[in-house]
């Protein structure tokens, strides 16, 4: 372990704000990333569902 | 039969190979589906060790103290603009030239991604170049070409996004890309070239890498991650693009209907 304590590891020597930053904006835009592709998925699934289930009544409603 | 139908009839040597059987979208989808949680699970866990090892293992650096910590986070970011910007030239050039759709689907999933690496360099490397050289930008040629390849990014996704058409979308995009191109072996190369503010390679194909061999094998192992991460990404957003674009298709109906039924 090359910290003394977690302190001294948040701390970084001083550089807290520019190592942090880095981290926390890194890690964000990727989980970002990731969880507005799992909405457009999900949106897009429930769109086209919903798309097929009208196509679908309105071919039998015409039927009858 | 005349020669003509004989010919029209016979399959040509490349469309029956195995790589024009996954050019097609219906029969990428599902292999796509199936990709994703295997490279995001490998990207996960490469992550995390290679952070791991320039958090906790990799001494602080004797010049820039615990400021240097950036660069496991810096060069994959960096190395991965670069990367997946020739990946996506290469992919809208392949749609371009052989019309290959899911081709041009796939550089444009790819975009995205890049230009959020491209931002994460530049990030990085501001608030990296603040308590290093005192700024946090200067109009140098590493800092000023990587910025040209933010706005590359941006301007393919911009054009694609006008275009109704996306037949006529992917080849706009593909000219753009491809024409772009040329500004990735001078973002390479420009440490080389000009005299930047930007330290030269770390890492280079030619010599011995010039830092310790902890610091090394955290950054690499992060970039691994990033790419295993990339490709997880890009393969979920082709699926995304598949599934908005060949709405019409019967297959991707069945599939709606198959997913729905399952719930």
């Amino acid at each position: 372990m090359i910290w003394n304590s977690w302190s001294d590891f948040f701390a970084m020597g001083g550089y807290g704000l520019y190592v942090w930053g880095s981290v926390v904006v890194t890690v964000g835009l990727m989980f970002g990333e990731m969880i507005i592709l799992a909405m457009r998925w999900k949106a897009g699934l429930k769109q086209l569902g919903n798309w097929l289930r009208n196509l679908q009544k309105e071919r039998h409603e015409n039927q009858v | 039969m005349s020669i003509a139908e004989y010919t029209l009839s016979r399959k040509s040597a490349l469309s029956g190979s195995i790589w024009f059987k996954y050019a097609s979208p219906q029969m990428f989808f599902p292999v796509a589906g199936k990709m994703i949680p295997g490279f995001a699970i490998i990207g996960a866990v490469l992550c995390l060790v290679g952070l791991y090892i320039g958090f906790f293992v990799a001494p602080t650096d004797r010049q820039q103290g615990d400021a240097y910590r950036i660069i496991f986070l810096h060069v994959p970011a960096a190395w991965m603009s670069m990367v997946i910007y020739m990946a996506m030239a290469f992919w809208a050039g392949i749609g371009l030239v052989m019309n290959t759709r899911l081709s041009s689907m796939m550089a444009t999933a790819l975009a995205p991604t890049g230009a959020m690496f491209t931002v994460l360099a530049l990030w990085t490397g501001a608030l990296w170049g603040r308590p290093t050289w005192g700024a946090w930008w200067v109009w140098d040629a590493r800092l000023t070409s990587e910025l040209i390849l933010l706005f590359l990014y941006i301007g393919f996704m911009a054009l694609q996004a006008s275009i109704d058409d996306p037949r006529r979308a992917d080849k706009a995009g593909a000219v753009l890309a491809l024409v772009g191109v040329i500004n990735v072996p001078v973002i390479y190369f420009s440490v080389q070239w000009w005299n930047t503010l930007h330290q030269g390679s770390s890492v280079s194909l030619r010599n011995a890498p010039s830092m310790a061999i902890t610091m090394l094998v955290g950054m690499l192992i992060t970039a691994l991650g990033f790419w295993a991460y990339s490709i997880a990404v890009a393969l979920l957003r082709v699926r995304c693009i598949v599934l908005e674009r060949e709405r019409h298709s019967d297959w991707i109906k069945q599939y709606v209907e198959r997913v729905e039924k399952k719930r």
